[in-house]
């Protein structure tokens, strides 16, 4: 067969598994935002279709999203305090303005990392395992076995999973931000050679309520995010064990990838 | 109510086409399952009937043709309707589908609980009632994964009847157990259409388990539906592909040297970009 003919094969086949790619990642929004909207929907109207959403299951996701992630993300909210004083007086003391460092510990702690760090760790933690039990439901047929009985699958896993990520995602923030700051402060009283109080009144006096909704408002959007990356990736399981495993990881990594990217777009359009 | 015929049908396909992708599975089914009947729908692997199971659990929405469930139409249901229908049906999937975070008694009390009114002590006695009935009595506080094979068809059968089904959809009961719990299994079955007149829709390739318990069998194969008839004219029938199924022979593909050779090349030859040099 004649060169030309190959390399043209090529281009169209390139051009084929370019449309499908698209195509696909298109479905798959689409797929998200229904899911978002179907799961409004009964969370509103599951009285009515005599589908209930019911408090026992969303108290059960909240504990282990919420409280099972507490240790992880006091540890690491606290270290990236004491990380932020650490770079924020070294850079600070090249012009020698290290008095100023407790403003930029408050604003980046409150504003950006608290939300980020909480968002990436809920995703590791418990967007994968939404999106492993999903599929592993899904090739057990057991999501087949919720819709013959007439139990919407939206209605019974998602929608749990959805107001308990909501209500704990922003709780963890803010729980991150308390620690986040108190660690810093364990850093900077010293090294500026005042007190915990002094720096307290400080922190209480530069961190406006503004900023804390800014970082809430952030982790109420992660919580979507990460509730609907895993549970898209989940319910796209095919393939049995392996396609659970393939899955899993692509949720995490969608997720990370999706918070981080929403985050630099709200800075983006809240901020300037 | 519902028009005339569904009174004593329960399940009447129509002219049923589906497609997966661009390969068609099912060509023109027809089918119909009387009241209180059992309806063996057997077949070999790759045959289409767990695509036809789905197509009846309204799982899968059909290219063509019309599924009536206890006399309304999937297609025109509203969701509202729809949840309502599947209150009056079971099923109890191959592998049992028994949600694994939850105990036997919890998952065969769950369709009570999301359906009903019915107080805790009611739930109760009813799932241990089911329980009973397929011998799993003192066993709701286990989880899935601590039963046998056997026992998980059997609380996935519990689960199917708990809300008292007019129509029971069983996939593959007895496949993968052996030969005696396969046999209890069908006799269950069995007892479910005469003690509580169910009608039921079992899905099997399992020839022993389709001549004890069936009323009426489907063969399909290929995706046609090719025959439907009475246990005893199914094993009086000279059509040799059914001879073939019944008396566990393969079949002889006819042999043409030219596909052979080119299924052997990997039909690479016919292929734009193929890679043969001579």
């Amino acid at each position: 067969m004649a060169d030309g003919g190959t390399g043209q094969h090529q281009f169209f086949g390139f051009l084929d598994r370019l449309g499908r790619r698209t195509m696909g990642g298109v479905a798959e929004f689409g797929f998200a935002c229904a899911l978002v909207g179907e799961s409004l929907y009964w969370l509103v109207m599951g009285g009515k279709r005599r589908q209930r959403v019911r408090l026992a299951p969303v108290v059960a996701q909240a504990m282990e999203i919420g409280i099972g992630a507490l240790p992880i993300v006091t540890v690491l909210s606290g270290t990236i305090g004491i990380m932020l004083a650490i770079q924020g007086i070294y850079s600070l003391k090249l012009f020698g303005a290290e008095s100023r460092v407790t403003l930029g510990v408050a604003m980046s702690t409150v504003r950006e990392f608290a939300p980020l760090i909480t968002g990436i760790l809920v995703a590791g933690r418990s967007g994968s395992a939404l999106a492993a039990r999903l599929g592993t439901m899904r090739i057990n047929q057991e999501i087949d076995a919720l819709t013959v009985m007439g139990i919407s699958p939206v209605r019974f896993l998602v929608v749990p999973a959805l107001v308990a990520m909501l209500v704990m995602l922003p709780c963890l923030t803010l729980w991150a931000d308390l620690v986040g700051l108190f660690a810093a402060g364990l850093y900077i009283a010293p090294q500026l050679g005042s007190s915990m109080g002094a720096y307290a009144d400080e922190v209480v006096n530069l961190v406006k309520l503004n900023d804390m909704l800014h970082g809430l408002a952030k982790s109420g959007i992660f919580a979507v995010l990460i509730t609907v990356v895993g549970v898209v990736n989940g319910a796209s399981v095919t393939g049995g064990a392996e396609g659970v495993g393939r899955m899993t990881t692509r949720s995490v990594v969608h997720a990370i990838s999706a918070i981080v990217i929403t985050d630099m777009i709200f800075v983006f359009m809240v901020t300037r | 109510m519902a028009p005339s015929p569904s009174d004593d049908t329960s399940i009447e396909v129509i002219g049923l086409n589906t497609h997966y992708g661009e390969r068609q599975i099912l060509h023109d089914v027809n089918l119909e399952v009387r009241r209180g009947e059992i309806m063996v729908i057997m077949g070999g692997s790759g045959s289409g009937k767990t695509t036809l199971l789905n197509h009846l659990l309204g799982l899968l929405s059909p290219s063509s043709g019309t599924v009536r469930v206890l006399g309304q139409d999937l297609a025109a249901l509203s969701p509202m309707e729809r949840q309502q229908l599947r209150t009056r049906t079971g099923v109890a999937f191959q592998s049992g589908a028994l949600f694994s975070s939850m105990t036997i008694g919890d998952n065969i009390s769950l369709p009570l609980r999301e359906h009903t009114d019915l107080d805790e002590t009611t739930i109760g006695i009813m799932t241990r009632l089911k329980l009973e009935v397929v011998s799993l009595a003192g066993f709701e506080d286990l989880k899935p994964a601590e039963l046998s094979g056997g026992m998980i068809k059997r609380a996935a059968l519990a689960r199917a009847i708990v809300m008292d089904p007019d129509l029971l959809f069983c996939d593959e009961p007895s496949a993968g157990l052996d030969p005696v719990v396969a046999s209890s299994i069908d006799d269950l079955i069995l007892r479910l259409r005469d003690a509580m007149g169910m009608s039921i829709v079992v899905v099997t390739h399992d020839l022993d388990s389709t001549f004890k318990i069936a009323d009426r069998i489907c063969v399909l194969d290929r995706g046609k539906v090719l025959a439907l008839d009475t246990v005893e004219a199914i094993r009086a029938s000279s059509d040799q592909r059914i001879q073939n199924l019944l008396n566990r022979r393969t079949e002889e593909a006819a042999l043409d040297p030219d596909a052979y050779l080119r299924r052997l090349l990997g039909d690479k030859a016919n292929q734009p970009n193929g890679t043969i040099r001579p």
